[in-house]
């Protein structure tokens, strides 16, 4: 059980060809960013590759109602497939990120097929064990990853035989904008889709689901997978762009602030992602630069508070204010 | 055989450290249905408290230990009465974030004021060297640890079951309503709960200071362990722990051992088995 408010029914008709170029322009605006902010651009990478992370979990935790605190596994399963692929010779970035999304979805079955028949507490403890389990094989298998000192030599060749991963970041910036759009395209797609739809009613009443006849444990199993592959594509993501990957991608300390980005943004409403992951991370950049316990402390604070005083993230702060506005013009 | 029972050894030591950390945890989850992570949190600060009050005060370590846990419980109590009771009745999820955000505000505060370093522990003098049992040199700090977990767990396992504040907490942890509609003030047990079960974590943390290191990252490194303990043990119980923590206590130290390059890969694998088979832990009622 969620209280996340049910995000309204998207019944819109397709939009005319103004709509839709309108609603193309922030990804426009987003894409000029580096004539604007030159030098900044390996940071905008970064934030894309966390929003297609924190989308990936929005589709569980948002849509399905599967909270998890072991995300970070898939994230690292796909990271680590793409860089051991590249040490070993095989560089090319689609064909490597399409790789990790196999291997990534691969690891989400197994294990979801296996987590998703429990609830509660004893979900909650399965991913995270699912995740530390990767960590610790990832740790204890130093010749395949590098162990505690990461890995080492991870190098990709240019995109499409063209756009080499150069060293100011255009390649990366373009290339996971790019992937981002993709991803959030499908994602819209597919939270609007009946399979959506029968989701968010899994969440809100799975009893109710299962006696209407719908195959709860296979529709969650499904989102699953695809929450999966879309994570081992940002972690493959992560990997090809800062040329690196290490077992914090693994860690739990990832898995929950993933979490936390998401929340802040509001969870289950789509566009959360790419309020809470920006934020999140331009606040850490500032204020982990001066001490890292400064950062923790105004993290914290400002997690219990959104907790206790503002549930729907800042999302839902913006959704109420609207709604008061609405109301107060009715009256 | 000597190194067979040194090793059931070591991880008996290491899972009563467990279970007293964990024990409240469970109590107060099968209580309130409260998923708090940051249940390590007091254990750390137990850990702290103790530490500092030996090393900077010079108190003697079973009185500062004493001291840590009143200290601590009294905490537990107040942030219950302030802040976690506004989210018993909320989902999983306020919860899972709302402790998590009270895990980064103690990691943060603690390194505030002890630093980053993880804290030594000044064990007394009794409490060095080894004890000669038949022809086993056990360590004297693991043995007292042994002594003093078994003493703890006995008078808990005796307040559980005999005493009229443990049969309100059955009755609570059965069927919350019925309990409230005989006349248990179940607000003020929860409280009293959660102030125990935080006071016996802190006994934990400071008896264990040198199992467990006692660093700012503490309650983020160990919750796994604390959270396994309670999943698998059951919640609500607390026989079902015990059988928990002592069987990861040994398996973890066997396996760290006799198969250093597997390293805790056996144990998370055994949990997921272990979960999978019985979702609701080994002492499930059936």
């Amino acid at each position: 059980m969620t209280t996340i408010p049910a995000s309204p029914p998207v019944y819109t008709a397709a939009p005319s060809g103004m709509g839709r170029l309108l609603k193309l322009l922030p990804w426009l605006l987003v894409a000029g960013l580096p004539l604007a902010l030159p030098g900044y651009e390996p940071l905008a990478t970064q934030i894309f590759v966390m929003i297609l992370f924190a989308l990936s979990l929005d589709l569980l935790v948002g849509y399905a109602g599967i909270v998890t605190l072991g995300h970070a596994g898939l994230f690292g399963m796909g990271g680590y497939t793409a860089g051991i692929l590249s040490v070993q010779g095989i560089t090319d970035p689609v064909v490597t990120v399409l790789c990790a999304m196999v291997v990534a979805a691969l690891t989400g079955l197994v294990f979801g097929v296996a987590m998703l028949r429990t609830k509660g507490l004893t979900l909650l403890m399965l991913t995270m064990a699912s995740a530390a389990l990767l960590y610790e094989i990832a740790n204890k298998a130093t010749g395949l990853t590098g162990g505690e000192d990461g890995l080492q030599g991870v190098s990709f060749s240019p995109l499409f035989g063209v756009f080499a991963f150069d060293f100011r970041g255009k390649t990366a910036f373009f290339y996971s904008l790019a992937a981002l759009f993709l991803v959030f395209t499908f994602v819209q797609f597919l939270i609007n889709s009946p399979f959506g739809w029968s989701l968010r009613g899994i969440r809100e009443n799975d009893a109710r689901m299962a006696a209407i006849g719908c195959p709860i444990m296979r529709r969650r199993v499904i989102a699953y997978v695809i929450a999966s592959a879309l994570a081992g594509l940002a972690g493959a993501l992560q990997a090809q762009t800062t040329q690196f990957i290490a077992l914090h991608s693994l860690g739990f300390e990832l898995s929950g602030n993933i979490l936390i980005m998401l929340i802040l943004g509001g969870s289950g409403r789509l566009y959360g992602a790419f309020i809470g992951c920006p934020v999140f991370m331009l606040a850490q950049d500032q204020l982990s630069k001066q001490d890292p316990a400064n950062w923790f402390l105004g993290l914290g604070v400002i997690l219990i508070a959104f907790v206790m005083l503002a549930p729907g993230g800042i999302l839902g702060i913006g959704q109420r204010a609207i709604d008061a506005v609405k109301m107060r013009k009715l009256n | 055989m000597t190194t067979l029972f040194t090793i059931l050894f070591f991880g008996v030591a290491y899972g009563m450290i467990l279970y007293l950390i964990s024990v409240g945890l469970s109590v107060t989850m099968g209580l309130m249905g409260f998923v708090n992570l940051a249940h390590g949190v007091f254990a750390m600060l137990g850990g702290y408290a103790t530490v500092t009050l030996m090393n900077r005060f010079g108190i003697p370590f079973l009185l500062a230990l004493i001291i840590g846990c009143i200290l601590v419980a009294a905490l537990g109590f107040v942030l219950d009465r302030t802040l976690y009771r506004h989210l018993y009745a909320r989902s999983e999820l306020d919860q899972v974030l709302f402790s998590f955000g009270l895990i980064l505000v103690s990691v943060a505060l603690v390194r505030i004021a002890w630093g980053p370093l993880a804290q030594p522990m000044q064990l007394p003098g009794y409490l060095k060297g080894q004890v000669q049992i038949f022809d086993l040199a056990l360590p004297a700090y693991r043995l007292a640890l042994v002594g003093f977990g078994a003493t703890v767990i006995a008078g808990l396992w005796f307040a559980f079951d005999r005493t009229l504040f443990g049969a309100r907490i059955r009755a609570a942890v059965d069927n919350r309503a019925m309990a409230q509609s005989i006349g248990i003030n179940t607000n003020r047990l929860f409280a009293a709960a959660f102030g125990l079960g935080t006071g016996l974590a802190a006994l934990g943390g400071g008896l264990g200071a040198d199992v467990l290191a006692i660093a700012p990252a503490y309650p983020l490194q160990y919750i796994i362990y604390f959270l396994i303990v309670v999943a698998v043990g059951g919640l609500g119980n607390i026989k079902g722990p015990f059988v928990a923590a002592l069987a990861i206590g040994m398996s973890d130290t066997a396996c760290h051992y006799l198969l250093p390059q597997a390293g805790s890969i056996f144990i998370y694998a055994f949990v997921f088995i272990i979960l999978i088979w019985r979702p609701n832990g080994i002492m499930e009622r059936r």
